[in-house]
């Protein structure tokens, strides 16, 4: 046992001195928020619209106040005719332009109704669809404030209630991603090189002739990745709290128990890839390219998986994050407690179980 | 006389290829053990399979009186081993490097104390002790890998080709480090392509294409030679040879 811990001090060694790892250990995850949290927002604000008003009346002054107080759109770029919508558009200075017809005012009380074309730039399909949402809104929202008492056709009226995230900030989305992907891929990534590292330079045979346990050894390495992958998760946890305003909504402790549970997994899997490999550039371009396209891909986070055929459906299944992402989203945003997250527990357990069995039997006691 | 390390017709083969072939040998305590031969003659897979990096396809060997089948456990808390590769960890300073390595040898505090004060004053590497291992010239790197391959007073120590290359002054000192070691009783195996540092072993081994083909002192065999020089012998052995670089 004291070995076993004079061996975890020299890997804490190993860690601290080395700059890039201590770079990648915790640069990654303050990068990872910050460019999720600012920069790659998926939340519209403050876009360009242009309004073009051919009735000049008052109700069509309403409705053009109505659109600019919305804090989706900026102040409103006011043009006279379509050519001129057409040129803002060609000049990227506008997303969506909003045109009101002639006689607004008289029309919308008349059996026929009056129509408003919404116009956007679709060359980003995502934004412009969103973009026509908000601006349909905003003038249904229009047409029920004007509607005179006791007057007005029956309708449908829809009530929307988005749960769980009804400020639909985007941080409930790309904060539980980003552990995924974080915790996972570092954790991967700094113990498959760990042992490569000690093949390389020769000191595994100085370790495999002293009396020292070779299972140890194995352990050993990843001991100091799992504790400070726990700092991480903390910081990634503090960054979201402070920075993103993001509340946990479910149980730290069960959340810090999943996170323990995908780090586990993380490790043993590069354990697995450093136990498979002859070199530290090997074990680093194994655990980046071919785990960083699955996990960014197929975690759920950036693409759902549920628009994808099923091959790569299929495939998602052993993508550890996955789960993980699950597990996260359940504890955090939706508050669930352990008993609808025990089944992806389990999942990553059993990955773990597998992972840490064949690198154990990877792992060569003799050289030859 | 105590027998250290006794092989008896040690082999291992890989594949069709025998690397080393029923070699057969006894070292004594205390004793300094050339292990000589040109590069692929087989050295490096002979010394592997006696500290149990490897295991032999046929033959019999013990190692301080283990086995090296069954007792590999008892053979490794006995002896040192000092690798063809430079084995200390660069990322650590003189004193962290000792203070692990004893550590992993299971010597207490109070002996492992004494065992790092020992190296450091015996090497002079007080002033570098909280320095990083690689900011040390090579020279001093391979001297500290051994004393560190032998902080744990072993009773065999193996060192696989420790001079390469090091300059002739340092060679020297490295051997005189040898030559304390053995004095306190420590045997050590060593193998070196060096045929200067062969005069310097009480006996020497010859190993072509993975055959011992000599076993004595150096002054028996420049005498059965008829040369004066260990380089000499040499030449004479390997020229016989077919594997060779």
């Amino acid at each position: 046992m004291k070995q076993f811990i004079i061996f975890i001090r020299k890997e804490f060694w190993h860690v601290f001195r080395d700059p890039k790892t201590m770079l990648l250990l915790f640069g990654m995850p303050i990068a990872q928020i910050v460019l999720f949290g600012f920069a790659l927002t998926n939340e519209i604000k403050n876009v360009n619209i242009a309004i073009v008003d051919q009735s000049g009346d008052w109700a069509a002054q309403e409705l053009i106040q109505k659109i600019q107080a919305n804090r989706s759109f900026s102040q409103g770029l006011l043009l006279n005719s379509e050519a001129e919508v057409e040129e803002a558009f060609r000049q990227g200075k506008v997303k969506v332009a909003v045109m009101i017809p002639p006689n607004f005012g008289l029309d919308r009380r008349r059996t026929e109704g009056s129509q408003i074309q919404i116009i956007a730039d679709a060359s980003d399909p995502n934004t412009a669809t969103t973009l026509t949402n908000y601006a349909t809104a905003i003038i249904q929202d229009y047409q029920k404030s004007d509607l005179l008492p006791g007057q007005g056709p029956l309708q449908i009226e829809t009530q929307t209630r988005m749960i769980y995230n009804p400020e639909l900030k985007g941080a409930t989305n790309f904060v539980p991603g980003v552990m995924a992907l974080v915790l996972f891929l570092v954790g991967v990534l700094m113990t498959s090189v760990s042992i490569v590292r000690e093949k390389e330079t020769g000191t595994m045979e100085v370790l495999l002739v002293s009396p020292f346990n070779p299972i140890l050894v194995i352990i050993a390495k990843a001991v100091p990745y799992f504790f400070l992958s726990l700092v991480n998760l903390t910081v990634i946890l503090i960054l979201s709290v402070l920075l993103m305003d993001m509340e946990i909504a479910g149980s730290l402790g069960l959340l810090y128990l999943s996170s323990a549970l995908l780090i586990l997994t993380a490790l043993s899997l590069g354990l697995l890839i450093s136990n498979s490999t002859a070199s530290q550039q090997t074990a680093m371009l194994i655990s980046l390219m071919a785990m960083l396209l699955p996990t960014v891909m197929l975690t759920g986070f950036m693409f759902p998986l549920e628009n994808m055929p099923w091959p790569l459906q299929v495939i998602s299944n052993i993508v550890p994050s996955k789960w993980y992402y699950i597990i996260v989203q359940a504890i955090m945003i939706k508050g669930q407690g352990l008993a609808s997250v025990w089944r992806e527990m389990l999942v990553l357990m059993g990955m773990t179980t597998v992972f840490l069995t064949l690198s154990i039997r990877k792992f060569k006691t003799r050289l030859a | 006389m105590e027998v250290v390390i006794k092989a008896e017709k040690l082999s291992k083969a890989f594949g069709d290829f025998i690397a080393t072939n029923a070699i057969s040998f006894e070292v004594y305590k205390g004793e300094i053990f050339g292990f000589l031969g040109a590069n692929g003659a087989g050295k490096t897979t002979a010394i592997r399979m006696l500290c149990g990096l490897s295991k032999p396809s046929s033959g019999e060997a013990t190692i301080a009186g283990f086995d090296i089948y069954r007792e590999t456990e008892s053979i490794k808390k006995n002896i040192g081993y000092m690798s063809q590769k430079f084995s200390l960890y660069e990322d650590l300073t003189v004193a962290e490097n000792l203070r692990f390595y004893g550590g992993i040898y299971g010597l207490g505090r109070k002996e492992l104390k004494e065992a790092s004060e020992a190296v450091i004053k015996n090497l002079g590497l007080e002033q570098e002790r909280k320095k990083l291992v690689s900011s040390l010239p090579l020279g001093w790197k391979q001297k500290l890998a051994f004393s560190v391959a032998i902080m744990h007073e072993p009773k065999l120590v193996f060192l696989d080709e420790p001079t390469g290359g090091v300059d002739p002054v340092t060679r020297r000192q490295f051997w005189d480090l040898i030559h304390q070691a053995a004095a306190r009783g420590i045997t050590v195996f060593v193998t070196t392509h060096y045929m200067d540092e062969a005069e310097y072993c009480d006996r020497i081994s010859m190993m072509v294409d993975g055959e011992m083909k000599a076993l004595d002192t150096p002054r028996n065999l420049k005498k059965q030679f008829g040369v004066d020089s260990m380089d000499a012998v040499f030449y004479e052995m390997a020229r016989g040879a077919k594997r060779s670089d």
